[in-house]
C-alpha cells in the first residue's frame, strides 16, 4: 500500500488502488443473497400470520400450524395428509435408491468392457436428462401400458428411485477414484476374500459417500416436483410440492405457507444433521469441513 | 479371474436392470407411442412396438404445426429458446461474480456464505415460487415497496403473462444451480498462479481476464449446461407465475398435450423432438462427466 502511495505521490483514490477491496463484487454477492432468501423469509414469516392474508400481516400466531380448527396443517387432512405422504416418498426412495447405486457404482467401475460403459453411459443420462423427459415417459408406462406398475405412492417411488439412482453412483464413483485400489488389495494379499475386503476395508472408506449421498437423496426427493406429480393417482397421494403447484395461484391460506415452512424445516435439518454425520464419519482424512460436502452437491 | 468378475457383475445387475427396465424402456414407450397411430373410433392412441411399422404421422403433424397460420408449436418453442437463453445468461451474470467473490475473497466468512449459497438449493422449488407468488400479486409486497408507502399508486400485475417474470422466475429458480458448480471450479484455480500474475504487473481485471476466465472455462460450459437442460423442460414455473397461453414453453405443449387422449401421440413425438434438440449438450456434459471418472473405458 505504501509503494503505491510513494509512487503516485500520496493517498490514491479508491479505484485506482490496485488492491482494493472488491466493493463491487461483495454488493453483487449480498445483494444475491438477500434476493435469494429474503423471499423464502417472507413466506415463512407469513405462515405466521394470525389473519387469512398473504400480502398483508395482521399480527403473529400460530394459527395455519394447529390453532385453526380445520384450516390449519394439523387439522386439514389434505395438507397434513401432503406431509406425511412426502416423507413416506423420501424414506422409501432413500431405502431403495442408495443400496442399489452404491452396489452398481462398485461394479460398474470394477466389471471392466464395453458393456459396463455402455450401461454407465445410461446412467449418466438418467442424470442429464430434463426431468419432464423422464417423468412424461414413465406417465406412458403407467397410463398407457398393462403392468404391475400404477400411478400412486408405488409409482412415485419407482420413478423418484429412477430418477435419483445416478446421485449415489457419481458420489460413490468419485470417492472410489480418490481411494484408488491399494487397501482392497492389501487386504486380500493378507488373506482377506474379495468379498470380506469389500465389507471390511472398502464399504467402512466409502461411509461418508454414502452417508452423504443418503442425505442428498433424501432431501432431494422430499423437493422433488415434476416425476412425483406425473406418477400421482389424485389427492391422496400429492405430497407437499404438488399441493402448492396446484394451490398456489387459487387463494390458498397462509396454512399453505405454513406447510411449505414445515418441509423447509424438515430438509434443513436433515442437511444439518446429514453435515455433522459426515463431518464425524471423515473426520479422520483432514479434508472434512463444509466445502468437501459442499463438494459432495 | 473369472469369479471376481463375477462379484462385480452380480453387484452392477440390479441397478442395471432397474435403469433398462426403467429408464431405456419407457424411452421405447414414447418413441413406440410417437411412432404410433390413432384408434379412429375411441381417438386413442396406439403404440406400434415393431420399430420396421413405426409410422411418422405425429411427426409430420408436429412439423407442419410448427409455423404459419395454423402453428401454435413454432411460437412457443422459439419462445422456450429465447426465455432460457436470456434466462441462462442472466444467471451466469450474477452466478460468476458471486462465486468468484466467494473463492477469492471469501476469507473468514467462506464457510458462511457456502451455506447461504446452498441454502436455495435445499429450499424446495416450489417453496420459492410460491414466496414470489405472494410477493407479487396486486396488492403484494413488490408492488407496496413501488409504490414508496402509498406515493405512488403501484397495481401492476405481475402474474398475469409477463415474459419478463417468467424470465426472472427462471433465474430465481435454476441460479443455485450454476452458482455452486461455478464455485468449485473457480476455487480449484491455485492461487499462486494469480499472485504470480498480480506481481508480474497484471492489473487485477487483466490478471482476471487472461488467467481467472480462461481458467474457468469448462466450469462455465458445465454450470450453463446444468442450468439449461433443466430450464428447457420446466413448465412449473411459467405456470405458477404466469399461467397465460402468451409466455406457453415447451414443457407446457408437452404437459397439456398428454392429458387428453388424441393428443398423446403429439406429446410423444414433442417429447422425442425436446430430447434430440437438447441430445448434443446432453452428450456433452456425458462425456465431461466420463473424462472426470477417469475415462470410463
Amino acid at each position: 500500500m505504501t509503494t503505491v502511495n510513494a509512487v503516485s505521490g500520496g493517498r490514491v483514490s479508491w479505484w485506482r488502488n490496485p488492491w482494493r477491496k472488491p466493493r463491487i463484487l461483495a454488493a453483487i454477492t449480498w445483494g444475491y443473497l438477500a434476493w435469494s432468501l429474503l423471499p423464502v423469509g417472507i413466506a415463512a414469516l407469513f405462515s405466521f400470520n394470525s389473519g387469512r392474508s398473504r400480502t398483508s400481516l395482521q399480527g403473529l400466531s400460530m394459527r395455519w400450524y394447529y390453532g385453526d380448527p380445520s384450516l390449519s396443517v394439523l387439522h386439514d387432512p389434505t395438507l397434513q395428509g401432503a406431509l406425511i405422504h412426502t416423507f413416506v416418498l423420501g424414506i422409501l426412495t432413500t431405502v431403495i435408491a442408495v443400496p442399489l447405486g452404491v452396489a452398481f457404482a462398485l461394479g460398474i467401475d470394477r466389471w471392466r468392457g464395453r458393456l459396463p460403459a455402455g450401461f454407465n453411459f445410461a446412467m449418466l443420462m438418467s442424470f442429464v436428462v430434463p426431468e419432464i423427459i423422464m417423468g412424461v415417459s414413465l406417465f406412458f408406462v403407467v397410463t398407457r401400458l398393462h403392468t404391475p406398475l400404477h400411478a400412486g405412492t408405488a409409482g412415485q417411488v419407482v420413478g423418484l428411485v429412477t430418477f435419483q439412482l445416478s446421485y449415489p453412483v457419481i458420489i460413490v464413483r468419485a470417492r472410489l477414484l480418490t481411494i484408488g485400489k491399494h487397501y482392497e488389495e492389501a487386504a486380500t494379499d493378507l488373506g482377506a476374500s474379495r468379498l470380506g475386503a469389500i465389507r471390511r476395508v472398502l464399504l467402512p472408506m466409502l461411509y461418508p459417500a454414502i452417508f452423504a449421498s443418503t442425505v442428498l437423496v433424501f432431501a432431494d426427493v422430499i423437493d422433488d416436483f415434476v416425476i412425483v406429480q406425473k406418477l400421482s393417482a389424485g389427492a391422496g397421494t400429492e405430497p407437499v410440492a404438488v399441493k402448492i403447484y396446484n394451490t398456489a395461484r387459487g387463494a390458498p391460506t397462509p396454512a399453505l405457507n405454513a406447510l411449505a415452512t414445515l418441509l423447509l424445516a424438515a430438509s434443513l435439518i436433515a442437511i444439518t444433521l446429514g453435515y455433522l454425520g459426515y463431518k464425524l464419519l471423515s473426520r479422520n482424512e483432514g479434508q472434512s469441513s463444509i466445502e468437501s460436502f459442499a463438494g459432495q452437491v | 479371474m473369472r469369479r471376481r468378475r463375477f462379484l462385480w457383475v452380480a453387484l452392477a445387475t440390479p441397478g442395471v436392470l432397474w435403469l433398462l427396465l426403467l429408464f431405456v424402456f419407457p424411452f421405447y414407450v414414447v418413441l413406440s407411442l410417437a411412432f404410433g397411430t390413432l384408434d379412429p373410433l375411441f381417438l386413442s392412441p396406439v403404440p406400434i412396438w415393431n420399430p420396421m411399422h413405426w409410422i411418422p404421422d405425429q411427426f409430420t403433424y408436429v412439423l407442419s404445426h410448427l409455423a404459419g397460420a395454423a402453428g401454435f408449436y413454432g411460437p412457443a418453442i422459439l419462445r422456450t429458446f429465447a426465455y432460457v437463453f436470456i434466462a441462462s445468461v442472466g444467471c451466469l451474470l450474477i452466478a460468476y461474480p458471486v462465486a468468484y467473490y466467494v473463492s477469492r475473497f471469501g476469507g473468514k466468512r467462506k464457510g458462511m456464505l457456502l451455506v447461504l449459497l446452498i441454502a436455495p438449493f435445499w429450499i424446495s422449488y416450489m417453496m420459492r415460487m410460491l414466496a414470489w407468488v405472494n410477493l407479487l400479486q396486486i396488492d403484494g409486497w413488490i408492488n407496496k415497496v413501488l409504490s414508496f408507502g402509498g406515493i405512488f399508486n403501484v397495481h401492476i400485475a405481475w402474474l398475469d403473462g409477463r415474459p419478463s417474470t417468467v424470465i426472472l422466475g427462471l433465474i430465481y429458480g435454476y441460479i443455485p444451480y450454476m452458482i455452486l458448480p461455478l464455485y468449485a471450479g473457480l476455487d480449484r484455480i491455485e492461487n499462486s498462479l494469480l499472485e504470480a500474475a498480480r506481481d508480474l504487473g497484471a492489473s487485477r481485471w487483466s490478471t482476471f481476464r487472461r488467467v481467472t476466465l480462461p481458467m474457468s472455462k469448462s466450469a462455465v460450459v458445465a454450470s450453463l449446461l446444468l442450468v439449461t437442460l433443466p430450464m428447457v423442460g420446466d413448465y412449473f414455473t411459467n405456470d405458477l407465475l404466469s399461467a397465460s397461453p402468451s409466455t406457453a414453453m415447451f414443457g407446457n405443449l408437452i404437459n397439456t398435450a398428454i392429458e387428453a387422449d388424441s393428443q398423446v401421440g403429439k406429446g410423444a413425438a414433442l417429447l422425442i423432438i425436446m430430447f434430440v434438440v437438447l441430445l448434443a449438450p446432453m452428450l456433452y456434459y456425458v462425456r465431461m462427466t466420463e473424462k472426470a471418472e477417469g475415462g470410463a473405458v
